[in-house]
């Protein structure tokens, strides 16, 4: 193998594994306090189109981040809104925000670009810059102020014990919903920022474009166990993973399997074959306070 | 009459969401500047005016009310099943290798042995999450999700690498012998649309649900673990039994769903012809109350959302339906809070692993 070879695989690598670890991060966030975020799909999707709107609007890429992380940010108050103060389900919340966007985002880009599938070319980031690229330092930098954040400050341990025993936190005078809030918000934010990089990175909004980017970064924050530089991990063996069939097309082994890894991991790493995968004690159920 | 103002209860929040999300509909069509009265005028009379229209709402609520039976039966048994997308898929594949390998069958054999491989094949992917569930305790909601990527995966490959059709995306042809007749050729009404013999195996399907849930001690066990964990435990119920037993029937349900596609109107296996189906299937339960007869209502009026699309799309994006679909389901859980707290929430909110 070649140096530039080598290069240019690590480039591709990092890549691919930008968008997994910035929402990854953000679902870390949301969980740590308590709320799954299966809505991050709906989040990428709105983030991503939204990037590319404000892009397209402006002609230059600032705008573009801020649309795209303001979107992020709203889809995610909504599902903060209905499953921290309405109190209802998570999982549904979720779902229901990733068919909401999927229909808005086609539904606005046939307004606005004349086409279901695709918007107009914009300026976006050539993949060549990554040695300087911006996002790449953004995203070691939210990988230690998350950790750091998460498990060395007075924010995080709040967080955590929102997530882990809100009855207790509440009784110790934390307010549970505003912690719960930060940690969605936290991961819309993230998700908006992982967005704007895909789009930029294709120069465009297509259809579908996350493709299911959402529900990965789900699963390596699972597999990295809550913790974000385990997600983090995750991210890069997926990244790998991918780089390498696209790297190596004619392999034995056929895409479609490579596809399958995160989600077979995921499983394997849940049933505790690695050792034990425990999530936030409180993770999934809305907080009654008892008057 | 007593049971009218219960009924009344269990549908004003439904119906209140409806509406709500169909106002806010009418600000996105007023917004690109048509009149959302002339836009939903169109939406009904082209859907439940004519008998064509019908007949497609049918065709489009045929899967919904097989993936709604899926969570909903799961529900019954106090676990949440965001797999029938996977398991939809599974099934609609095994239905049409079934069809395309044992040509040589008569009707009679072949297309039984089709509805079981449907059935089997979707109950075999459901019950891994089961099985995770029962002896790791692992949580259901994360394990059918990846269930569902893995299956699409799946079916990518056996249809891109084993049993591809060149320069096309489906598999071989079914056995005519396997086809499930369209109503419009039996009967001479709906002409023109796909509608076929698959809507009346989702209403078996529904009756099948509603005996099980009544009268077998299955699905009595099966109630009674969805209604009280523990009372099942002290019952001496065999819960892992159970929970695997919940998630295969919904499973085998969900399975059944594709055979709409594959065996009443393409008579092969495409890769994306389920339309997200299987999540609509959620809210379809969720609106229903998890009701197996109620399924057949609300995923008829889905039907009529996802096929109005079509015939609203040179003046709106139809995209306008999905929309709609999201905002139903928001607000059916949102409004839930603030009317019946008790009833309609789910208590096993489930936690992720």
């Amino acid at each position: 193998m070649d140096e530039i070879f080598v290069i240019a695989f690590t480039f591709q690598t990092l890549r691919i594994t930008i968008p997994y670890l910035l929402p990854s991060i953000g679902g870390v966030y949301s969980e740590k306090g308590g709320v799954v975020n299966i809505a991050l799909e709906g989040i990428l999707l709105m983030g991503a189109f939204f990037t590319t709107l404000g892009t397209h609007i402006s002609g230059n890429i600032y705008t573009g981040l801020l649309f795209g992380m303001a979107a992020g940010l709203l889809t995610a108050l909504i599902h903060a809104y209905i499953t921290i103060t309405l109190k209802s389900n998570q999982i549904v919340s979720g779902i229901a925000l990733n068919i909401l966007a999927l229909g808005l985002t086609k539904f606005l880009c046939k307004i606005v670009f004349n086409s279901s599938s695709n918007s107009a070319r914009i300026i976006g980031l050539e993949t060549l810059d990554l040695p300087f690229n911006p996002f790449l330092l953004v995203c070691l930098i939210v990988l230690g102020v998350s950790y750091y954040s998460i498990y060395k400050t007075r924010f995080g341990l709040r967080l955590r014990a929102v997530g882990e025993n809100p009855e207790a936190a509440d009784s110790l005078g934390i307010c549970v919903s505003r912690m719960r809030y930060a940690g969605v918000l936290i991961s819309g934010l993230l998700g908006g920022l992982g967005s704007a990089w895909l789009a930029f990175n294709q120069h465009s909004y297509t259809d579908g474009m996350t493709a299911g980017r959402g529900y990965i970064a789900l699963a390596a924050m699972i597999i990295g166990k809550w913790n974000p530089l385990g997600a983090a991990a995750a991210c890069l063996l997926f990244g790998l993973a991918e780089s390498f069939t696209l790297q190596f097309q004619d392999s034995a082994i056929p895409t479609q399997f490579i596809q399958m890894l995160p989600y077979v991991l995921t499983i394997i790493v849940l049933a505790g074959f690695i050792g034990k995968a425990t999530p936030p004690a409180a993770d999934g159920i809305p907080f009654e306070k008892k008057d | 009459m007593p049971h009218w103002n219960k009924y009344l209860n269990l549908s004003a929040g439904p119906l209140l969401s409806i509406i709500v999300a169909m106002l806010i509909g009418a600000v996105f069509i007023l917004a690109i500047g048509h009149n959302p009265l002339d836009v939903y005028y169109l939406l009904f009379s082209e859907t439940l005016g004519n008998s064509y229209g019908i007949g497609q709402v049918l065709f489009k609520a045929t899967p919904l009310i097989f993936t709604g039976l899926s969570v909903a039966i799961a529900f019954k048994a106090g676990l949440f099943n965001i797999g029938a997308e996977g398991q939809l898929n599974i099934g609609a594949f095994a239905s049409a290798w079934a069809g395309f390998t044992f040509v040589s069958l008569p009707w009679y054999l072949l297309i039984p042995l089709s509805i079981l491989a449907a059935f089997a094949a979707g109950a075999f992917w459901a019950s891994i999450a089961g099985a995770l569930k029962a002896k790791f305790g692992s949580h259901e909601v994360i394990n059918t999700i990846m269930l569902n990527f893995i299956a699409l995966a799946l079916v990518s490959y056996l249809v891109n690498n084993v049993y591809l059709v060149p320069a096309t995306i489906h598999t071989p042809g079914i056995s005519p012998n396997a086809v499930l007749a369209r109503f419009d050729i039996i009967t001479g009404l709906f002409k023109g649309s796909p509608f076929n013999i698959s809507f009346l195996i989702a209403l078996a399907a529904c009756i099948f649900m509603f005996y099980l849930i009544k009268i077998t001690p299955l699905g009595y066990e099966i109630t009674t673990l969805g209604f009280n964990r523990n009372a099942a435990r002290y019952a001496k119920m065999n819960i892992s039994r159970l929970t695997v037993a919940g998630l295969a029937l919904a499973g085998g349900f969900a399975g059944l769903g594709g055979m709409n596609f594959v065996n009443g109107y393409k008579h092969y296996f495409e890769i994306g012809f389920s339309e997200n189906a299987g999540y609509v299937g959620i809210a379809v339960a969720l609106i229903a109350r998890n009701n197996p007869f109620a399924v057949i209502a609300v995923a008829i009026f889905f039907g009529v959302l996802e096929y109005g699309g079509l015939t609203i799309n040179t003046m709106v994006p139809k995209e306008i339906v999905t929309i709609l679909q999201g905002l139903i389901i928001l607000l059916v859980i949102s409004l839930s809070y603030l009317f019946d707290k008790k009833n309609f929430r789910i208590k096993h909110s489930p936690a992720i692993g």
